[in-house]
């Protein structure tokens, strides 16, 4: 592997965690938005309130990451990308600021009226995110950004592919997001908000499922480089990640969205938790890394390779470097945040 | 068919000065929060220092409103800076194409401080109630570090664009090689990031104080009051005469590296020794006019001598040179004029000190204090406004100029107008939520209701 590969695998790794933990996030938003009116959406939104509060700031730095690693190492990808899709990334960039704001404003905020609008901000705009992000990926991956940049500005990503993906995004957040609020419902002891996210998690695992689905045939479609390796060095990948798909629905079909939990063993210790967890995660990490695979060599299939695009060697050097520092100081904090969070050591309501 | 693409949104000639307009904006709303996200953390466990060593509940109670506020500030901060984020390649794509491999380099390092700082930042706001004492306070002190670290880097990369080094250009003008340690510690590097930080500390430590001096000229003088003045008012004057020994060596540093700036800055237009100062006034062709002349201070100021040389605008090309000269020169005066200010309210408060051993409470003192917040946030302002309009026509000094830098997307005139009223709206509200807070904490005494986003609990953690 050289080292412009190297620097490659380190945004995709970048990514895999945005899309597990910032994807998640989103998808918080994302129930937040159809929970319904204040009355019947209280007690879902708390539980969703609560888990996302202290974490969703450092895995909002993920996204941080990828830019800053993709312009450092790869600065003309960096360039071609933000110069031809700047229309769905600038309103990304707007669901972001609208997202953070909404959500760190919404319960300091006085009056109900007000809160709601901050909540509305926050809700509308973690569905508007995660869809243009997945737009201006699905648009790279179709090879409609050309190496030099300043493609077409709106029908670069106005295709089936790029809207598709971004729908595909917005099911896929929503999907984690209902699996880990079913494990959170679960050790807050709240069972009917655990078979509520149950139901939830099964419902975004189908839009998921035949989003993928028809998205395959418009890969085949409009990204044919992309396609035929998907189904080839990519094919282990795309099944592991149905196999797991596959084994969380049987798992949350199991744990019954209608009638008593029974995936509680005797002693009432919840079982499977971690495992539906892990599996979900599992289905998107093969996603993405069958991406990558996919469009291997190219960054931007077809017109800029990895190793055409990457920085000289010192700076790839140094982000290697940056990497290593992340992984042993970044990765142990992040493992110490997650777990006091999930031991009800970090409070966000009293 | 009709085509989308072919939509006039700007014609790309207007784009530059859109671009610069946009990036100002959004660089001077994050800079201000940024400056709390540094500085905070160190005043906060200050406070939660006091706290716990003493006994003393006004202090802890004080470092819970602060970090609660906190919370708020540093949303905005992290949402607003990921806009400039990704700014570098909505605006300036060519810029990053170019130089991204050179300079990117400071940004990769500043990542992890953003992830530490956003990790132990949540574990000490959310961890007040569950967290013994010193195990929370001790979880709080990375924040310290990494606001500096962040600090450090960001700045290190807009040093770099101003006195970039490090890295090699083939003949086409491509970077081919770079010298990571040599972007990151350039020569402007070794001022301007401290002079970053203390304003950062500065403006943290005023802006705080001068909240519980309209609290006490509201005659609020309780303990809590009185301490939550002191602390940050404090932390601001110690880093006051510390940030004038350091603007004055910038300004040398400038003066030998980027005279182009510092001509337009001080608005010297004939090269020569004996250069007079001129305090204030309108910056013309033929010289300052309506301004306060010192004959030979400039030269003194330079080179600790009147017969110092200083290059005047003549001396540069006239397509190198820094435009609004009148703004960068009024900018630099009123960035020390402010400095000196507070240089005197340090004085003023040192002498009562020794005195009294108590803050001056007469209402001068405090009014003073009142208004010190928001003038060192004019000195901030004005300290980039010469940094960034006094490096132009140059993104990066002497390699690239603005206009090579700046996007050919449409549009960008509409995206400045977009985030000027989303700002504007989000400014106002954090505004108002964090006035919602202080006036929740004075009806509930010192029992601060558990309400607000995190609400630490009123008993001692
Ligand atoms: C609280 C804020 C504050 C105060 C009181 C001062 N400064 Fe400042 N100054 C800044 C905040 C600032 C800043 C906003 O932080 C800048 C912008 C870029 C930088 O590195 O610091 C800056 C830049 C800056 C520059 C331009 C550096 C460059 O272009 O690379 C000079 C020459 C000075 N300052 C000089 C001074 C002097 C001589 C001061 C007082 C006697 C002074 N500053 C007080
Ligand atoms: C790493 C730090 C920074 C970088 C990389 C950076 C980069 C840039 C860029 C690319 C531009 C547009 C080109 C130009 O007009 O010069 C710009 C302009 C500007 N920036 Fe900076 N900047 C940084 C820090 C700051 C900060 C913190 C401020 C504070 C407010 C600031 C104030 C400005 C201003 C006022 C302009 C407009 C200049 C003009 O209109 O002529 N900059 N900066
Ligand atoms: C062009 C220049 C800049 C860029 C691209 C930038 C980028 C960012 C980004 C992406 C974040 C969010 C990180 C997170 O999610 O936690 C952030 C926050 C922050 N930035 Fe900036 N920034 C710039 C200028 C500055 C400057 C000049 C300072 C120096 C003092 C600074 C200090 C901080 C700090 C301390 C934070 C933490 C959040 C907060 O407290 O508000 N930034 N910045």
């Amino acid at each position: 592997m050289s080292k412009a590969d190297g620097a490659a695998a380190i945004l995709w790794v970048g990514a895999t965690f945005y899309a597990l933990f910032g994807g998640a996030d989103f998808g918080g938003g994302f129930w937040d938005l159809i929970a319904g009116d204040a009355e019947r959406g209280e007690r879902p939104r708390a539980l969703i309130q609560r888990s996302l509060t202290p974490v969703w700031e450092a895995n909002h730095v993920w996204l941080i990451f990828i830019l800053v690693v993709l312009w450092t190492a790869f600065p003309p990808a960096f360039s071609a990308i933000f110069s031809t899709l700047y229309v769905p990334i600038a309103l990304t960039a707007l669901g972001i600021v609208l997202r953070g704001s909404g959500f760190a404003f919404r319960k300091s905020l006085q009056g109900l009226s007000a809160q709601r609008a901050a909540g509305a901000a926050f809700a509308l705009s973690s569905v508007l995110t995660p869809f243009f992000m997945g737009a201006a990926v699905g648009a790279i991956a179709s090879g409609n950004v050309p190496a030099d940049g300043n493609g077409e500005a709106f029908s670069s990503w106005l295709q089936p592919l790029p809207l598709l993906t971004g729908a595909m995004f917005v099911a896929t957040g929503a999907y984690l997001s209902a699996v880990f609020l079913v494990g959170d419902a679960r050790r807050a002891g709240e069972e009917d908000l655990e078979r509520y996210f149950v139901r939830r998690a099964l419902a975004a695992a189908g839009v998921a499922g035949v989003a993928a689905a028809i998205g395959l045939v418009e890969l085949h479609a409009e990204a044919r480089y992309v396609f035929d390796r998907l189904v080839a060095q990519g094919l282990p990948l795309v099944i592991g990640s149905a196999l797991c798909g596959v084994a969380l629905l049987a798992l949350l079909l199991k744990a019954g969205p209608m009638g008593r939990n029974p995936t509680h063993d005797v002693g009432n210790r919840p079982i499977g938790g971690w495992l539906m967890r892990v599996l979900a995660a599992g289905a998107v990490v093969a996603v993405i890394w069958g991406w990558g695979v996919a469009q291997f060599p190219y960054l931007l299939p077809t017109s800029l390779r990895i190793d055409q695009a990457a920085a000289p060697d010192p700076t790839l050097v140094t982000v290697f470097i940056v990497f290593a520092v992340a992984a042993v100081l970044v990765l142990p904090s992040l493992g110490l945040l997650y777990a006091l969070s999930q031991r009800d050591l970090l409070e966000s309501e009293h | 068919m009709f085509s989308l693409d072919a939509l006039p949104l700007a014609a790309s000639a207007s784009n530059l000065l859109a671009a610069r307009e946009q990036m100002a904006f959004t660089l001077g709303f994050h800079i201000v929060l940024s400056c709390l996200g540094v500085a905070l953390p160190a005043t906060i466990l200050v406070a939660n220092y006091i706290g716990l060593k003493k006994g003393d509940e006004a202090a802890l109670e004080l470092a819970k409103r602060w970090s609660k506020a906190m919370a708020v500030t540093f949303a905005v901060g992290a949402v607003t800076g990921t806009v400039l984020s990704f700014e570098f390649g909505l605006l300036w794509p060519n810029f990053m194409d170019r130089f991204g491999a050179a300079f990117g380099v400071a940004f990769a390092i500043e990542g992890i401080f953003f992830f530490l700082e956003a990790i132990f930042l949540a574990i000490y706001i959310y961890g007040w109630k569950r967290l013994s004492g010193w195990a929370h306070f001790w979880a709080g002190v990375p924040m310290f570090v990494t606001g500096i670290g962040g600090a450090f880097a960001v700045v290190a990369a807009n040093a770099w664009m101003n006195q970039p080094q490090g890295f090699t250009l083939d003949a086409a003008g491509k970077v081919v090689d770079t010298e990571p340690l040599k972007v990151l510690f350039n020569n402007a590097t070794g001022y301007e990031v401290p002079h970053m930080l203390l304003a950062a500390y500065m403006v943290t430590g005023f802006l705080v104080a001068s909240i519980y001096a309209v609290g006490m000229l509201k005659g609020r003088r309780d303990r809590l009051h009185r301490l939550g003045l002191l602390i940050p008012l404090t932390i601001g004057l110690i880093a006051t005469p510390i940030q004038l020994f350091v603007g004055d060596t910038a300004a040398r540093e400038v003066a030998d590296h980027q005279p182009a700036k510092f001509a337009g800055m001080e608005c010297i237009q004939e090269t020569g020794t004996h250069q007079t100062e001129y305090v204030g006034g309108i910056c013309t062709s033929d010289g300052v006019k309506a301004a306060i002349p010192i004959p030979d201070l400039d030269s003194f100021l330079v080179g600790f001598s009147a017969d110092t040389k200083v290059i005047g605008l003549e001396d540069i090309p006239v397509d190198e040179r820094p435009p609004a000269n009148t703004l960068l020169h009024l900018a630099f005066d009123a960035m020390v004029g402010i400095g000196t200010a507070l240089l005197a309210l340090g004085a003023w408060m040192a002498l009562a000190w020794w005195k009294k051993r108590e803050i001056p409470q007469t209402p001068w003192f405090l009014r003073a204090v009142a208004v010190s917040g928001a003038g060192a946030i004019l000195a901030l302002w004005c300290g980039w406004i010469v940094t960034e309009v006094g490096r132009q026509p140059w993104i990066v000094q002497g390699y690239m100029r603005t206009e090579e830098a700046v996007t050919e997307a449409g549009g960008i005139w509409f995206s400045f107008a977009l985030v000027l009223v989303v700002y504007v709206a989000i400014g106002t509200i954090a505004v108002k939520v964090l006035r919602g807070m202080s006036r929740r904490w004075r009806e509930d005494g010192a029992e601060p209701e558990a309400e607000g986003p995190y609400a630490p609990p009123a008993e001692a953690p």
